[in-house]
């Protein structure tokens, strides 16, 4: 097998000034995806230590491996976390979690956390699903759309088309903006479908970059028809690995005429901070009712 | 009178020539990459079976999702048209006919003249269609027609989860990994495929005789796995992925 191209980069982090060992809580959140798998560690409710990983079918041992590589380093074991939450495609799989909560209610708690409380509207695109959440001020779910049946729109999709046309994941976002003017979106809505006809475009002499716009400009006309379906109430938070895809924001961006906020840490984790923020609350009721 | 009767699909081309309502020949290529240029092979090839030259032909009709493409025609009429004009043809008592191809399924149902009454069509998605089969079947490094025979082995129900023909991907190459039987794989696959379709035609209603046409028809997987979704008596016609190119092929009625 050659190069892997849809392989996106995994990251792990720890908060270079926190200290754990006199305070109230350290909780955790596990988010299994279909493709990917994250680790969330909080102090006191403050962000310590994340992981995001790729990984495999297997949720149980996913979640290990994940929390695992959080807790590498930080001096931190699975024995100081004293509430844990599992979230996620894979959430009722998580051996270490005391309780299972839905990954939409986790993403916007998560994204309501750490992109700010101004926050109304997530995207949180993933390898295998879309969902568009709407949530109150405080970052409680009040209404939210899903896709996970199809591939169009979705992380995969992107995935497929980096290996097809073999350009690293990474560099997809970029590429695609580097077109001359932005040419009619790939019209197949189907991955596979889109596929043909991009090997299609490639045949009839098209560069990559312009492939790609097509593809990214075709997927951002799906996401932003979920988005509408729901309504888009400022301000809009992009969770999952596509917010890391800067052809993808950049032209949602414009579609839907908003931007949409920052965050310092990876998109990717906030599922899991939910989840960590929900045993922190269960955690501390549990405490309460002593 | 010599009629041509030429349909353009994703993956193949098909031609069929016919002289007062007797088939002389019938010809397939694959679609390559000029569309038109294909189309002429194909229906050079057919001529040359027949012991028929262009000249000798009357008529010549395109149907097809790439029917425009041969500007050569006379005439063009709609997948939907041609199919149950053939399947007509081949068995008047169809009232209900099934045509699954490379990137499309239909569903239509007709009258006993052959005349459409509805239909549902699935070109969106292709885990309904022959794609499905075929990027599956690479997974498993068979042939489309192994792959068939292989399913109708299976002794074991295997569910895949997946709609999506880009997630099932990923099922099956866990089912690999997880060293399921190939025939079971096989069979999980073409009971998916029959669900999609199952779901089509169940929304046009299914009326006896049902006829089943296009390129998968041909996969005996696949059509047992559409009996058992369906419930009912499926009769697969004669060359059953030329059905389209016959109704092309056929002097309109009215």
């Amino acid at each position: 097998m050659g190069e892997q191209y849809w392989k996106w980069a995994e990251s792990r982090w720890t908060a270079p000034d926190v200290y754990w060992t006199k305070t109230a809580t350290v909780t955790a959140g596990v988010d299994v995806g279909s493709v990917s798998a994250q680790a969330v560690i909080l102090v006191d409710g403050k962000l310590y230590a994340y992981s995001n990983m790729r990984t495999g079918s297997d949720s149980a041992e996913s979640a290990r491996k994940a929390m695992d590589w959080a807790l590498k380093g930080s001096g931190m074991g699975l024995e100081d976390i004293q509430h844990i939450v599992g979230t996620g495609y894979g959430r009722v799989n998580v051996p270490f979690a005391r309780r299972a909560i839905t990954e939409i209610a986790c993403h916007a708690r998560g994204a309501h956390a750490m992109y700010g409380p101004s926050v109304r509207t997530i995207l949180d695109v993933g390898g295998q699903d879309c969902k568009a959440i709407r949530c109150d001020a405080q970052g409680k779910v009040t209404t939210f759309l899903m896709n996970d049946k199809c591939a169009a729109g979705t992380g995969r999709g992107m995935e497929v088309f980096a290996d097809l046309l073999a350009v690293p994941i990474t560099q997809m976002g970029q590429m695609s903006l580097e077109v001359a003017e932005e040419p009619p979106p790939v019209s197949s809505t189907c991955v596979v479908f889109a596929k043909s006809e991009a090997s299609a475009l490639l045949r009839a002499g098209w560069p990559k970059n312009r492939v790609i716009a097509a593809y990214c400009s075709a997927m951002v006309h799906r996401i932003a028809t979920l988005l509408n379906r729901i309504g888009v109430e400022p301000d809009l938070a992009i969770t999952g690995g596509i917010a890391k895809n800067i052809g993808i924001v950049k032209r949602l961006e414009n579609k839907i005429g908003l931007k949409a906020l920052a965050t310092e840490y990876d998109p990717q984790i906030a599922g899991a901070v939910g989840a960590a923020l929900f045993a922190k609350t269960l955690l501390e009721k549990s405490r309460g009712g002593l | 009178m010599t009629n041509a009767g030429i349909d353009i699909g994703a993956k193949a081309i098909k031609v069929v020539i016919l002289k007062n309502g007797q088939m002389l020949s019938r010809h397939a290529v694959l679609a390559g990459f000029d569309t038109r240029e294909s189309a002429e092979q194909a229906l050079d090839e057919a001529l040359r079976e027949a012991g028929l030259s262009w000249d000798n032909l009357e008529h010549i009709a395109a149907t097809g999702a790439g029917r425009r493409q041969a500007s050569f025609t006379h005439h063009y009429l709609t997948e939907v048209a041609a199919d149950a004009r053939g399947a007509h043809f081949l068995l008047p008592s169809a009232r209900t006919i099934i045509d699954i191809g490379a990137e499309e399924g239909r569903a239509i149902k007709c009258d006993a003249e052959g005349r459409v009454i509805d239909f549902v069509i699935n070109d969106k998605c292709a885990a309904g269609s022959g794609a499905f089969m075929e990027s599956m079947a690479r997974a498993l490094e068979v042939g489309l027609e192994e792959f068939g025979n292989l399913s109708l082995r299976s002794q074991n129900t295997i569910p895949i989860n997946a709609q999506c023909v880009i997630f099932a991907e990923s099922e099956v190459v866990s089912l690999i990994h997880a060293r399921a039987p190939k025939e079971d794989i096989a069979r999980a696959v073409t009971d998916a495929i029959a669900r999609r379709v199952a779901s089509i035609a169940r929304r046009v209603g299914l009326e006896r005789d049902i006829a089943v046409v296009g390129g998968l028809a041909r996969n005996a997987g696949f059509v047992e796995s559409l009996k058992e979704a369906l419930e009912v008596e499926l009769l697969v016609l004669e060359a059953p992925e030329f059905v389209g190119a016959l109704g092309a092929a056929l002097p309109a009625s009215d």
